[in-house]
């Protein structure tokens, strides 16, 4: 039987704010367990919750960029659980009337395709602090620091409009690519600042009705999201053609181990008993508001993608690339400018310093390479003062610290020839010194002689030690030999 | 009126509260008379209300995002039941 | 010294006729020796007090004093009061000391008074009898096998008592009215966000209001001055300027229109208590005032739509005392769900864990709409019965309670008896507007208590009915037999 698969995302996405979003700590990441955990995040008795504007402004910010209905009046209410990183054994969140109504995001399939993905809704919610199950304290016990409880999330709900993990991970990218342009989040997955949880279904082809769904929670990398579908939509068909039935159940993928789980704590069926909270009024945003917060908004990834294209004269899948990310995005524009060539500079900052960054895990604001020193590297290889290969070269002495492209080249002494006069008498001594090779040549027969050339351009270019202008030097070959027949 | 054991348990698990057998009987009892008195709201003609949710009375105020909230680590924990390195105490959490 | 009133104290001061040292002392051997008859005074804080009040004998000696300078106050124990004990009277508190100030605490220290101790109430104020207390009934000072009323029980018999001359409460359905009457004092219940919740250990956080009770109705006006404030640390807190009460209270009330509503006169009402209120309603008419028979058909539905809302908003507001983070914590629990079980069932009384159930009840799914959502919807119509009703009268007024004070365990095992004694006072709190009681007969040896409710914000003019009452009756000057020694 084929099977077809239906996915939908909540996105937890951490703002970027400086507070809490009921209470006046800091939300700074890294900080001594509980130093950051004021008497309102430790739920002390009497204490009472105050909203941060930020956390509105930036949840608007969101629902503007994805083109949705911005609630005019939100209205926060609990959620009541008990659980050790709970503190107040409720969660301040938003059910009936949240921040953000419907939307959409766009994204790009691997077929150049367009899909879009409706967004069900957006609210705001605090985050719980973590429970650590291992530490400097005595054994069998659980450690919790509440230092990240009470900072604002949004809860981004997708509708199940996705069918498998390709469309989910570029789903998830782009709202990464949304909340780092807009500045809502500083998307440090590793240290939780977006977290997925997948719901996933599966049904035979054709099928309308939706299979039941299991709900893999907290997955905070593409990667492990990418694996842990295909794990998950793998055990559910293996299940359901066993004869088996899906049980509607939370489970929990291990990216180390690779292998997933039902979540115990969460079986027992939960009654989350949501009603207002009392202790706050409802949120209201006034159109004026929202306007002001639409005449700041930053460029987005697909109207820059747009720009790029236009602007700069690249192709939709560089000018795709390069406006993913905002702080990439200013760099190649940086570069752009400097060095005047986009198309070089497009192929530069995706390729070569990608890749590096990548490798090293380092982001694009912690490169050794500035945008001014690349753009030094790729004048020299436009007015071909350079080959590309040598280009590598350059840039790897760029990145550990040698000095600027002009002067790597100049110490190294790595300028590519190009005076045609020294370029000449150099073929010429070539062609001399290697009489059996132009005799052969001669002899070939006419069609097949281009295969012979590779050979002294061979020669030329290890006699020049590769600083020959390669381009100048296959004219010049192909005119001596032209003069030798 | 009285309420069913079975509801009195699950009622004792959302709220966290051990009751024993010895207690259900007399809570059950309790717990009826008292919804007894609010089910009189059944009655309520509340047809005519319009919904007000959407104009509130008064709406919340917003605080600026500024970290005024210093550490008070020591305070806090000095009269929290169990804690070590930093960290509040609990039997081992299992997910 | 102890007959004196809070205005007479204040003039006694600054007339350097006794100190603060003195008055202080004195009130600290009153209760030492009188109060373990009537259990009003939970702790004591005897050398803050005396501290207090030798600074506040210097501020007065330099004649530039704060408007309550050395004034001996007692706190309802629902008030968080820095590095003093705040036990709700609960054994769950019972080891609690918050590192923090309630505002109205702040706000009393500014003003200049000093905290003599902290007073006894039903346990997380959930009660009309003061038998709810973890530390034991208080035992009314007019009648001691009979109940002082509740929740802030402790309050009003330590004035009655004399054994302060002010003190602070809260009401959540009654609780600063019910037992104001049933002492023979007067106690006040503002409009709600008219005094912050800050720090103020929350029962319903839509109903719960802090006030003054004092023996008159101008000390009320004082009280009332220094605890009421704008505080942005309680978001239901209203912006709005705290008015000087004491202004108007010689204004005449002459023409003032008063209602009497039919329903608060009905079946249930003790005859002799009918008999008071309605001599002091002709009291009113001969000072000129205008009685007007009104309306509030839904009376009725008051009680039923409390007794969801209430334990619906507390059932969520108790669940952050887990036995993780402060107060008491069960002896060797097994597991995380046995802390949780074993420290709420041995931290929290009978009548406490009822009312979470029932409110845990109400919220839970399928019966959210029938208990939570009808509860609200009454509440509105609660609402618009003032509504309607204050577009004929200036104020309100009515019996406080069905009948004077009952006896110790007299309601029986039926909750719901009790429950009824708030029937006059509930729908005020679910309306948010404020209430008062003052003494306006004897039925028994017992005070009865005269309700007066006002329009929003419009504590003045009650305070000023009140004050011209008192002016021509002297319900509010008696005592009970065997305090004056």
């Amino acid at each position: 039987m084929n099977w077809e698969t239906v996915i939908g995302l909540e996105v937890h996405v951490q703002l970027a704010t400086k507070t809490k979003i009921f209470s006046a700590a800091s939300t700074a990441f890294g900080a001594e367990p509980n130093t950051q955990a004021c008497a309102i995040d430790l739920a002390m008795p009497g204490t009472l919750p105050v909203v941060n504007q930020q956390a509105i402004d930036y949840a608007v910010m969101f629902g503007l960029a994805i083109d949705a209905e911005i609630g005019k009046t939100s209205v926060f209410e609990r959620k009541n659980y008990f659980y050790p990183d709970l503190p107040k054994g409720y969660q301040t969140t938003q059910l009936e009337q949240p921040v953000v109504g419907p939307g959409t995001v766009d994204i790009q399939l691997d077929n150049g395709d367009t899909k879009s993905v409706r967004i069900h809704h957006a609210h705001l919610e605090e985050d719980a602090g973590k429970s650590l199950h291992e530490g400097d304290f005595r054994s069998g016990v659980s450690g919790i620091d509440l230092n990240r409880a009470g900072t604002p999330l949004i809860e981004i709900v997708s509708e199940p409009d996705m069918s498998n993990a390709q469309e989910a991970v570029a789903f998830a990218k782009k709202l990464h690519s949304i909340v780092t342009s807009l500045g809502i989040c500083d998307g440090e997955m590793s240290q939780g600042s977006m977290r997925f949880d997948v719901n996933i279904s599966v049904r035979p082809q054709g099928e309308e009705k939706l299979g039941t769904r299991t709900e893999t929670k907290n997955l905070n990398s593409f990667k492990f999201m990418e694996d842990a579908i295909h794990l998950e939509v793998e055990r559910q068909i293996d299940v359901l053609e066993d004869g088996g039935e899906i049980k509607q159940e939370t489970r929990l993928y291990n990216g180390e181990t690779k292998v997933a789980r039902s979540m115990r704590s969460k079986e027992e069926a939960n009654d989350y008993r949501y009603f207002p909270c009392p202790d706050l009024l409802p949120v209201v945003i006034s159109d004026e508001h929202v306007e002001q917060l639409r005449s700041k908004l930053p460029e987005l990834p697909d109207a820059k993608q747009q720009r790029f294209i236009e602007q700069y004269d690249l192709s939709e899948y560089d000018a795709g690339v390069l406006s993913t990310h905002a702080a990439i995005a200013n760099y190649f524009e940086k570069t752009a400018t400097h060095s005047k060539n986009a198309k070089l500079t497009a192929n530069w900052v995706s390729g070569e310093l990608s890749a590096r960054l990548n490798t090293e895990s380092l982001s694009i604001g912690q490169s050794p390479v500035s945008a001014e020193q690349l753009a030094g590297l790729i004048v020299r290889i436009a007015d071909n003062s350079i080959s590309s290969k040598m280009a590598k070269q350059v840039f790897d002495g760029i990145w550990n610290g040698e000095g600027d492209a002009d002067q790597i080249i100049e110490k190294r002494g790595l300028k590519q020839v190009s005076d045609s006069g020294a370029l000449e008498s150099m073929v010429a001594e070539v062609l001399a010194s290697n009489q059996a090779m132009v005799d052969d040549y001669i002899n070939t027969d006419p069609d097949k002689r281009k295969k012979k050339l590779g050979g002294f351009m061979g020669q030329i270019m290890k006699a020049s030690k590769g600083q020959a202008n390669p381009q100048q030097v296959s004219q010049i070959l192909a005119k001596k030999l032209a003069e030798l027949l | 009126m009285s309420i069913e054991k079975q509801t009195i348990e699950n009622l004792a698990t959302l709220a966290r509260l051990e009751i024993d057998d010895q207690r259900v009987e007399e809570i059950s009892q309790r717990l009826g008379s008292v919804l007894e008195l609010v089910d009189q709201l059944q009655a309520a003609d509340t047809n005519n209300l319009t919904d007000n949710s959407h104009t509130p009375l008064a709406t919340q105020r917003l605080r600026e995002d500024k970290v005024t909230e210093s550490n008070q680590r020591d305070a806090f924990q000095a009269i929290a039941p169990d804690t070590e390195d930093g960290l509040y105490l609990v039997p081992k959490v299992i997910d | 010294m102890h007959n004196f009133t809070i205005t007479e104290l204040i003039d006694g001061l600054k007339n350097r006729v006794f100190s603060s040292t003195e008055i202080t002392q004195h009130f600290l051997s009153r209760i030492k020796t009188l109060d373990p008859a009537f259990n009003s005074v939970i702790t004591l804080t005897e050398d803050q007090a005396i501290e207090a009040a030798r600074l506040a004998d210097q501020q007065l000696a330099k004649g530039d004093s704060a408007p309550l300078c050395g004034i001996p106050v007692l706190h309802k124990d629902i008030f968080c009061t820095n590095g003093v004990r705040t036990s709700c009277g609960s054994k769950m508190l019972d080891n609690f000391v918050p590192p923090y100030d309630a505002t109205v605490v702040e706000n009393f220290k500014t003003s200049g008074a000093i905290m003599l101790g902290k007073t006894n109430m039903d346990e997380f104020a959930m009660g009309s009898s003061n038998e709810t207390s973890f530390y034991g009934p208080v035992k009314n000072p007019w009648a001691t096998n009979s109940v002082p009323g509740g929740s802030s029980g402790g309050s009003a018999a330590a004035i009655a008592a004399r054994l302060a001359p002010g003190a602070t409460a809260t009401d959540t359905g009654g609780s600063i009215r019910q037992p104001a009457a049933l002492c023979g004092i007067t106690g006040l219940k503002p409009t709600y966000g008219r005094v912050s919740r800050w720090g103020m250990i929350a029962f319903a956080s839509s109903l719960d209001q802090g006030g003054p009770m004092a023996r008159t109705a101008e000390d009320c006006a004082l009280l009332l001055n220094c605890m009421a404030s704008y505080d942005q640390k309680d978001s239901t807190c209203v912006d709005r300027p705290v008015p000087n009460y004491s202004a108007n209270l010689g204004d005449s009330v002459k023409g003032l229109r008063i209602g009497i509503p039919k329903e608060y006169f009905s079946e249930g009402l003790n005859a002799g208590t009918e008999k008071a209120v309605r001599e002091s309603l002709a009291e009113y008419e001969k000072m000129g005032a205008e009685l007007v028979e009104i309306s509030l058909p839904n009376t009725g539905l008051s009680v039923p739509a409390y007794y969801v809302i209430a334990p619906a908003e507390a059932s969520a507001n108790l669940s952050r005392f887990d036995g993780v983070k402060y107060g008491h914590r069960c002896d060797n629990p097994k597991d995380l769900e046995d802390l949780y079980r074993r420290t709420r069932a041995e931290g929290f009384g009978d009548e406490v864990q009822r009312r979470i159930l029932i409110g845990t009840y109400c919220l839970s799914a399928g019966y959210y709409d029938a208990y939570y959502g009808k509860a609200q919807q009454v509440r509105e119509l609660i609402r618009q019965d003032f509504t309607q009703a204050f577009e004929k009268v200036d104020l309100i007024m009515g019996p406080t309670c069905p009948s004077p004070a009952f006896e110790f365990g007299s309601k029986g095992n039926d909750p719901v008896a009790m429950y009824l004694e708030d029937i006059y006072t509930i729908s005020t709190n679910l309306a948010g507007l404020p209430g008062m009681s003052l003494p306006c007969g004897m039925v028994d040896n017992k005070p009865v208590g005269l309700q007066i409710i006002g329009n929003y914000f419009d504590e003045a003019r009650m305070l000023n009915a009140a004050h011209q009452f008192q002016q021509v009756t002297d319900w509010h000057t008696q005592a009970p037999e065997g305090i004056e020694s």
